[in-house]
């Protein structure tokens, strides 16, 4: 019976923790938070904790693009999370998230893929992009795309160099200097704005509470110029064409800002320097 | 729209900041708390090889010669008198089982519930076939511990008027431990609106009403819209709570309320942000520990 509180309130652009219908709660993003991977990030909004780490291999590239290297996504629900990720419970949910994430990162723009072929047909570079659900509570989506933008950001990938024999095979040299690196533009990378329907109007991030209120929502993948990657709704419920384009164009406007802001956050983490004090888990 | 994201600050411990003398005997599963014989074990403590071990976490307390451990955070465990909030999970027979963050299912029995207009009689079959009409699943109620179960199980019951099923608010859940036991828990806060610490840990805020349904007798729920400046005197309460419970201080009326004080000069949705809830929660413990000394 909360439900019906939940509701009306949203007519008013009062939700019951007191923000309004699009506002997001207070996000918290730490990158290179595990020292093994070759980019990582922790991202907390609100009660939801997301750890991403990107590790670098080398593979061959895939037969139908022969110059591009490419990502693969992993989403681990850890039984940490809630108890009903126990045993198999999260493989569901992992599996619908990797999707989502390959759904918005497959166009030509979003990565530059051909910085990660090393040489053509052969050699290529592979993002494994590990995702780790650590706290559920409440828009998963948003807190997953923004960490993985984080962790790409991050990304450092060593710079190796193809030398050629006189007998003509190749071998691969890695840089002698650990620090000499090659760095990704995640300039568009989109993130995920979910807006759930609440009676009559939409809201964004939605915590766990006005998720069970909510029949259908909407997930919008949004780059930070504003240009939609793709949309997908989820829930059991109906929505009117009216609403989705509503939705759609909140969806542009926040994810604008939302880019704008994580932006502004990972330039101030990088000048602070290699010396910067790490919270990391125990803070 | 507000967007705001920042690096993350580690966290000061309390004892630093709060200057606290005497600390307390904390302690976790396993920990000896004492290898002295002459104790009696009290909750949360067992005997082992001559020791008195603890088998929860949380601080020792000892009275004269009983040692026990009071746990931090806990399931509620029962206690005839208390009064509790729960949520209604099925509906049987003769009786309702209700949720109320316990180790079982509490019950409410058909017997225990006041029947509409207050009259007394003997329940009928009628009255069991008539018992979604009254409670369904999902259904918020206020009620009182009338018995313990052997096997901690608690029976319910709404046998006066100002108990029975709630209509319009919000609820938060809390740890029981944190909720302080008082002569009465239901509260009218003279910021506008009215509050139930339930011992469970369910707090249930709601809009005062403006006039005391008597006849009712708690079963019609008020499911008029709720006005925006109630609602935002109801919002500002709940965020309250939730910071004092972050910050592990004990839950009643006038801590809320003088919390509710200290928060006013600050935006609802600001409250929840860590600094702010530091500094409120900070203000309020100080006006409480002026208000005793």
């Amino acid at each position: 019976s909360h439900s019906i509180p939940v509701r009306s309130s949203e007519t008013e652009d009062l939700r019951v923790d007191g923000r309004g219908c699009e506002d997001y709660r207070c996000v918290e993003v730490e990158t290179d938070v595990v020292s093994n991977t070759s980019g990582s990030a922790r991202v907390k909004l609100g009660h939801t904790d997301i750890l991403v780490g990107v590790k670098a291999e080398m593979g061959t590239p895939k037969l139908e693009k022969p110059n591009e290297g490419y990502l693969e996504f992993f989403v681990d629900c850890s039984a940490n999370a809630t108890p009903e990720f126990e045993g198999r419970g999260g493989d569901d949910l992992g599996t619908e998230i990797a999707n989502t994430l390959y759904r918005i990162f497959n166009n030509k723009s979003s990565i530059d893929l051909k910085s990660l072929c090393i040489s053509p047909r052969e050699h290529c570079w592979v993002l494994y992009v590990d995702v780790l659900l650590l706290e559920c509570g409440g828009n998963l989506f948003d807190a997953i795309s923004i960490a993985v933008k984080a962790a790409l950001f991050n990304t450092r990938i060593p710079r190796v160099r193809v030398l050629e024999d006189e007998e003509g095979s190749k071998d691969i040299e890695l840089s002698d200097d650990p620090y000499d690196c090659i760095r990704l533009s995640v300039e568009n990378v989109p993130c995920i704005v979910t807006l759930c329907k609440i009676g009559y109007r939409h809201v964004v991030d939605a915590t766990l509470q006005e998720e069970a209120c909510s029949l259908a929502s909407l997930l919008v993948s949004v780059t930070s110029k504003g240009v939609v990657t793709c949309m997908r709704k989820v829930g059991k419920g109906s929505l009117d064409p009216e609403s989705i384009f509503e939705m759609m164009e909140t969806g542009k406007r926040v994810g604008k800002v939302l880019h704008t802001s994580l932006q502004s956050v990972l330039h101030k983490e990088e000048s602070l320097g290699p010396k910067r004090q790490k919270v990391g888990f125990l803070g | 729209m507000a967007m705001e994201m920042r690096l993350p600050v580690a966290r000061k411990r309390l004892s630093e900041s709060l200057g606290r003398e005497s600390k307390k005997h904390l302690v976790v599963p396993g920990d000896t708390i004492t290898t002295d014989t002459g104790f009696m074990r009290g909750h949360g403590t067992y005997m082992g090889e001559e020791k008195l071990i603890a088998s929860v976490a949380g601080s020792v307390e000892r009275v004269n010669k009983l040692i026990c451990v009071k746990a931090l955070k806990t399931r509620y465990n029962g206690e005839v008198g208390d009064i509790v909030v729960g949520r209604i999970t099925e509906v049987q027979q003769k009786r309702w089982k209700v949720e109320t963050n316990s180790r079982l299912d509490s019950v409410l029995l058909l017997s225990s519930m006041n029947l509409p207009g207050g009259e007394l009689r003997r329940r009928s079959a009628e009255d069991e076939l008539a018992m979604r009409g009254f409670l369904q699943e999902g259904d918020l109620i206020s009620a009182e511990v009338q018995a313990v179960f052997s096997d901690g199980a608690v029976s319910l019951h709404t046998r006066s008027l100002k108990y029975g099923k709630l209509g319009q608010g919000v609820l938060v859940q809390v740890s029981p431990s944190l909720v302080k036991r008082q002569k009465t828990h239901f509260h009218d806060l003279p910021c506008g609106a009215s509050v139930i610490l339930g011992n469970n840990g369910f707090i249930w805020i709601y809009p005062t009403p403006e006039h005391k349904e008597e006849d009712a007798g708690g079963f019609i729920a008020n499911l008029e819209p709720v006005s925006l400046a109630d609602r935002e005197v109801i919002s500002r309460l709940r965020n309250c709570i939730i910071s004092l419970v972050t910050q592990r201080m004990m839950l009643y009326d006038t801590s809320i309320l003088y919390c509710y004080e200290a928060s006013l000069p600050h935006q609802i949705k600001d409250i929840l942000k860590p600094e702010i809830m530091e500094e409120i929660v900070m203000e309020t413990r100080q006006r409480l520990l002026e208000q005793e000394g």
